[in-house]
């Protein structure tokens, strides 16, 4: 005969005081644990649309110079010389020690070109890249260029210049086929003839050369600034900016998002210990008999609480561990209903781990009081109610 | 001259409770003593107080006044937790009805005082056996208390009481809850464990169970004859 016979003996006898127990940390672990996929799957939902707003980082070469426009309004005839990237060391970008976060890679080459007698700006884009990068484009007819003689134009050129998808354009004495016109942008693109990298490259006469770089990352748990860092070292003469806009308001919402679960996670961790609190209390009352004959017998106010912490402990890590399962069913099945194009991450060993800890933590606070007040009681009142 | 040592000695005690604004004297004065292996019947009416002589004796209820002693121990001039390890291995309780516990078969309501004693496994099963043997109910170990008689029961919470060895036995109206032959039954065998050397002491309010009895003491309006 063991104390812990006597503990497993009364959950046995108090099924249901007991499941309304568990039932309390089920509901608290399980919500947090809820809460918490949803917002690891919302994290990476925001991320990763927002990383689809384009590049969070941009890489030019360097310059003696200040740039001086402002809001795409230049005040002043600044010629400056610019060196430029060889598009062979374009492969040392994916060399960095986060290379995995990078997405996506889209060089340009900038140029003017003259078309009906007017200057206008020639941009050589990967479009395979420049389109995952600009999901925000949006193309009147036709479809965008698949091939080196084909072009895009950006409405601002296309209204200047008169030209309506299906026209070809000639440059330098090449033919090019207008296959679409961008809707208006808002961006430089807009005054812009678009096409692709090496044909732009060949017309501008910058063959095997590079602009700029806009860079894509996924930097959830990366700090941008160091990816900024590791680029810049690769490319002495470049100058590498993050878009910290971009990355703050992505911080922001996350942060948000954590602020909100965890409000939740306490509140209703919160009412689970009560309850926890309030059956334990109820059970010690029921048991006033029990404990004097307990007491009367020659237990020690220490076996009592022993008894009583140990029922807490066999339902607290039973709380846990159906509240996580329960957690992850939960999350498992609203996530695609709550969060567009949100999969369920999978079950997390260390917050399984974490649920039944803090389950049995909870259970064993909620219960101490009632542990300490059934293992204070006077044996001769205790007795009295027999 | 010589002082004689009894087993239990009851000096000046006196116990009070409070209730609401009104104080009840439920022991006004007694001095008496118990010797080893006597067997002592405290009889009285109801509410004459000795059901918490009983648990004043049990170094249950602390007094108001007065002492206790057992084997030269003064019972309350012990701590709490030297009390509980008192009643372990000293006392051994039958309670009104009973009281055994529900969810515990008749083996574990029996090894019950031995959950807190150091003794392996292996020799508590067989002092459990040994007691269970003795009070007749070998076949009944795995049964549940609601399964059996009341004759049963108290059957039983005898076990329990004796399953320590304790050498005092205190119990409460052991009969209280029998019929008069099942309760005849229970007094033999409460009388054979006085004759193995337990001193017993019952309270009752039935003056045939007296004659089970070495000695008698009367209690009324708090105050007793011997």
């Amino acid at each position: 005969m063991k104390l812990s016979n006597i503990s497993l003996g009364n959950i046995k006898r108090r099924k249901a005081k007991m499941l309304f127990l568990i039932l309390g940390l089920v509901i608290g672990i399980s919500t947090v644990v809820t809460l918490i996929s949803i917002t690891e799957s919302m994290t990476q939902n925001i991320e990763e649309r927002l990383n689809q707003f384009g590049a969070n980082i941009v890489m030019v070469p360097k310059s003696e110079n200040l740039s001086l426009n402002y809001g795409g309004i230049a005040v002043g005839g600044v010629n400056y010389k610019v060196q430029e990237f060889d598009e062979a060391d374009l492969k040392w970008i994916r060399t960095i020690k986060n290379a995995k976060n990078l997405a996506i890679v889209a060089p340009k080459v900038l140029g003017p070109v003259k078309v009906k007698d007017k200057k206008v700006l020639m941009m050589g884009v990967r479009f395979e890249d420049e389109l995952a990068l600009k999901t925000w484009w949006q193309k009147t007819e036709g479809a965008y260029p698949a091939k080196d003689n084909e072009v895009m134009l950006g409405s601002k050129a296309a209204a200047l210049l008169r030209y309506k998808p299906g026209d070809t354009l000639i440059l330098s004495g090449k033919p090019l086929k207008i296959t679409t016109v961008l809707k208006q942008t808002g961006a430089s693109e807009d005054n812009a003839i678009i096409a692709d990298l090496h044909t732009t490259q060949a017309l501008l006469e910058k063959e095997g050369k590079i602009s700029m770089v806009e860079i894509s990352a996924l930097c959830q748990g990366c700090p941008i600034s160091e990816l900024t860092l590791q680029i810049a070292a690769k490319f002495p003469n470049g100058r590498v900016t993050a878009m910290k806009q971009a990355v703050m308001s992505k911080m922001q919402s996350i942060d948000m998002f954590k602020s909100f679960s965890l409000g939740v996670s306490v509140l209703v961790v919160l009412i689970g210990s009560l309850l926890v609190l309030v059956t334990m209390m109820g059970s010690v009352n029921e048991r006033t008999r029990e404990i004097g004959i307990f007491r009367a017998i020659g237990f020690r106010r220490g076996h009592i609480m022993q008894i009583i912490l140990l029922e807490a402990l066999l339902l607290g890590i039973i709380g846990g561990i159906v509240g996580f399962g329960m957690g992850n069913l939960i999350a498992w099945t609203i996530i695609p209903l709550v969060i567009k194009d949100g999969i369920f991450s999978g079950m997390n060993t260390s917050l399984g781990f974490v649920s039944v800890l803090t389950a049995v933590a909870l259970s064993l606070l909620a219960s101490l009081y009632p542990a300490f007040k059934a293992s204070s009681m006077d044996p001769s009142e205790a007795l009295r109610a027999l | 001259m010589n002082t004689v040592n009894h087993l239990i000695e009851v000096h000046d005690l006196k116990k009070t409770y409070q209730s609401g604004s009104k104080k009840i004297e439920a022991i006004k004065q007694m001095n008496f003593h118990v010797d080893d292996e006597e067997f002592i019947t405290i009889m009285g009416q109801s509410g004459s107080g000795k059901s918490t002589l009983l648990s004043v004796m049990g170094a249950l209820n602390h007094p108001s006044r007065g002492k206790v002693m057992i084997d030269s121990l003064d019972l309350y001039g012990l701590t709490a937790e030297q009390r509980a390890d008192f009643r372990s291995e000293y006392i051994g309780f039958i309670f009104q009805s009973f009281q055994l516990i529900p969810y515990l078969t008749v083996l574990e309501n029996v090894k019950l005082p031995m959950a807190v004693t150091g003794q392996k496994k292996k020799i508590k099963n067989q002092m459990a056996l040994e007691v269970i043997e003795k009070v007749g109910l070998k076949e009944k170990i795995n049964r549940l208390p609601d399964q059996l008689s009341g004759g049963e029961q108290e059957r039983v919470a005898i076990a329990r009481a004796i399953v320590n060895k304790p050498p005092v036995i205190l119990a409460d109206e052991p009969t209280g809850n029998l019929d008069t032959r099942t309760a005849k039954e229970i007094m033999s065998l409460l009388q054979s464990l006085n004759k193995d050397g337990h001193t017993v002491i019952v309270v009752t309010h039935n003056p045939e169970m007296a004659s089970f009895a070495t000695r008698s003491i009367r209690v009324r309006d708090g105050v007793c004859y011997t």
